[in-house]
């Protein structure tokens, strides 16, 4: 038996096996390592700590930092904004994506063309869109510069004008996903609808949703935790302003890099990270229930 | 949705007029963008924001790229990019078969970790990160914009998906002409599961291209400025003169824009195909 699946099958580990995969994993494993996990001990380290202005020296706080952290205005509020441009931008961005990608799930002639341009914004990153939003929506000179409802100069909609530049900037890429999923829907079913007298509205909520349920959880995953990533769409657009109304929580991260309050970024960090996997994890445990698996 | 072809032309005319309502919708933004990059500004204010160029300026877009200097940022972007998507294919691939093919102890545990790396964003290790590259003094430098990513969860994720999807007669037949481990890999494997790499690289070009948070980190002078935050800078330095960093944006956005057009077809079918043909 020399060739190496014949082994796998078995369930066997074998010396050569072994040492090919260390060899194969080492160079992610190096990398997770210095830039993901050690950093994490570091958080916590450096969320026990305080430091003296230039870095130079620390001592010791203990979990206090932690509490006060955690408990305080600045999280609070940062996890408060977060939690608002989430939902200023899965559930739009969503809405729109789907609109799309049914509209441009068709076999017209030039149907590409249209595909093409609902796919274009996936080109601009999100700094290219924030530079086009700033002037879009600037209150002086923007375009929609008379539209109240997002002005970037209100701290009441500020972060609805940030919003809208991401939700516009995820189209093309959310157009993507779920033009995927529908056309790997078989015909035949919406054929038997058809045939049993659904009418589009009732093929499109009854069969059509549930079938593409998978693609649509893997998109709410993607977009809430690209929502809570936020950083580049406030630094360009507000800067975090007016009156901190668009300081998200990786915007107040970034700002507390100083070696002064080193230690209060690293608790955000941390409360960062445990957001992350609650809403995830959450997000799975609920989906997953209504979701519908076509094979 | 097959029939779509026979349809009534009055329904026909109005799904093209819907599909032609939402076409202006999402390239409204671009439109302006390309308008206002053209105008003069002041002029432009002047004649109230209209939907057409005033005063165009067919120089700003030279004027962008010297001042901005952007011939130099994007040739830095193209570096870092190229160095990231090269890597992650590499430490994906190996990774990848590592856990599809390869039985060795601790793999569950060990694939478990790789996944874990997904929950930990850069934004949630930036601050120690930051410290880690001052400490080598690497801010301000190539190698500092690329390290952190030349390895990928999702990478090796995707790729070990497609190499699941192997036929085992595939394996079988290779197994009988006598090639070893590497020699699938590259022969067999890879070839196989191309379509899946392809989407891979592509999406792992996009997030290296648009990477702004890390670099914005660990980049405090203006010739280790990649092309997205030159664009903060420009944007931010000339507010009123928005024409250059509007022109700007527009030649950033180019490349991309092209290079998608160009492998739409495989981000597609690298989307799309769940089953490998063999």
């Amino acid at each position: 038996m020399s060739s190496p699946f014949a082994l796998e099958r078995h369930g066997e580990t074998t010396l050569k096996d072994t040492l090919l995969a260390a060899a194969f994993l080492l160079p992610s494993l190096v990398i997770f390592t210095t830039f993901f996990f050690y950093p994490l001990y570091r958080l916590f380290y450096l969320g026990l700590h305080q430091q003296n202005t230039f870095g130079t020296a620390e001592r010791y706080v203990g979990w206090k930092q932690y509490t006060e952290v955690l408990g305080g205005k600045e999280f609070r509020e940062g996890l408060l904004t977060s939690g608002r441009y989430v939902l200023l931008t899965v559930p739009l961005g969503l809405v729109l994506g789907v609109t799309l990608a049914v509209a441009a799930n068709r076999r017209l002639r030039g149907i590409k063309v249209f595909q093409t341009i609902f796919a274009s914004t996936i080109a601009t990153s999100v700094a290219v869109a924030s530079v086009l939003f700033l002037t879009l929506i600037n209150p002086q000179v923007g375009y929609f510069r008379d539209v109240g409802f997002i002005s970037l100069t209100d701290p009441a909609t500020a972060l609805r004008g940030v919003a809208l530049s991401s939700v516009w900037q995820n189209l093309g890429l959310t157009f993507i996903i779920v033009l995927a999923g529908l056309q790997a829907v078989p015909e035949e079913i919406y054929e038997a609808a058809t045939l049993d007298g659904y009418g589009p509205l009732r093929r499109f909520f009854k069969v059509t949703l549930p079938m593409i349920s998978p693609t649509m959880m893997f998109l709410v995953v993607v977009l809430v935790v690209f929502a809570l990533q936020a950083f580049a769409q406030v630094d360009i657009l507000t800067g975090g302003g007016p009156a901190g109304s668009t300081q998200t929580l990786v915007w107040r991260i970034f700002d507390n890099q100083q070696p002064r309050q080193i230690g209060v970024g690293a608790v955000m960090a941390i409360g960062l990270f445990a957001v992350t996997i609650i809403v995830t994890g959450l997000q799975f445990l609920i989906l997953n229930r209504r979701v519908h698996y076509g094979n | 949705m097959g029939t779509d072809l026979n349809l009534p032309t009055w329904k026909k005319v109005a799904w093209y007029a819907v599909l032609t309502v939402l076409s202006v919708v999402v390239l409204f933004p671009l439109y302006m963008t390309l308008i206002r990059a053209l105008s003069t500004p002041v002029s432009y204010l002047q004649k109230g924001q209209p939907l057409y160029p005033v005063d165009i300026q067919w120089g700003i877009f030279r004027r962008a790229w010297v001042e901005g200097d952007l011939g130099a940022k994007m040739a830095l972007s193209a570096l870092v990019t190229v160095t990231i998507v090269a890597a992650q294919l590499i430490t994906a691939l190996l990774a990848a078969y590592a856990f599809t093919f390869l039985k060795f102890p601790f793999r569950r545990l060990g694939f478990a970790l790789f996944m874990a790396t997904m929950m930990l964003p850069i934004e949630v290790t930036l601050i120690p990160n930051v410290q880690t590259m001052r400490s080598w003094h690497l801010l301000n430098s190539y190698p500092g914009l690329a390290l952190p990513f030349l390895a990928t969860a999702f990478g090796a994720f995707l790729i070990r998906q497609g190499f699941m999807g192997i036929p085992p007669d595939l394996r079988d037949a290779s197994q009988l002409d006598g090639f070893g481990h590497l020699a699938f890999l590259r022969r067999v494997a890879i070839p196989v599961t191309r379509p899946v790499i392809a989407s891979f690289a592509v999406i792992s070009f996009l997030g290296a291209w648009n990477q702004y948070t890390w670099p914005r980190a660990v980049v405090s002078e203006g010739r280790w400025e990649t092309i997205q935050i030159g664009l903060k800078s420009l944007s931010a330095a000339r507010p009123e003169e928005n024409n250059i960093g509007l022109a700007a944006a527009i030649i950033a956005a180019i490349p991309i824009l092209v290079l998608l057009i160009v492998l739409q077809r495989q981000l597609i079918r690298g989307l799309t195909a769940g089953a490998v043909k063999g």
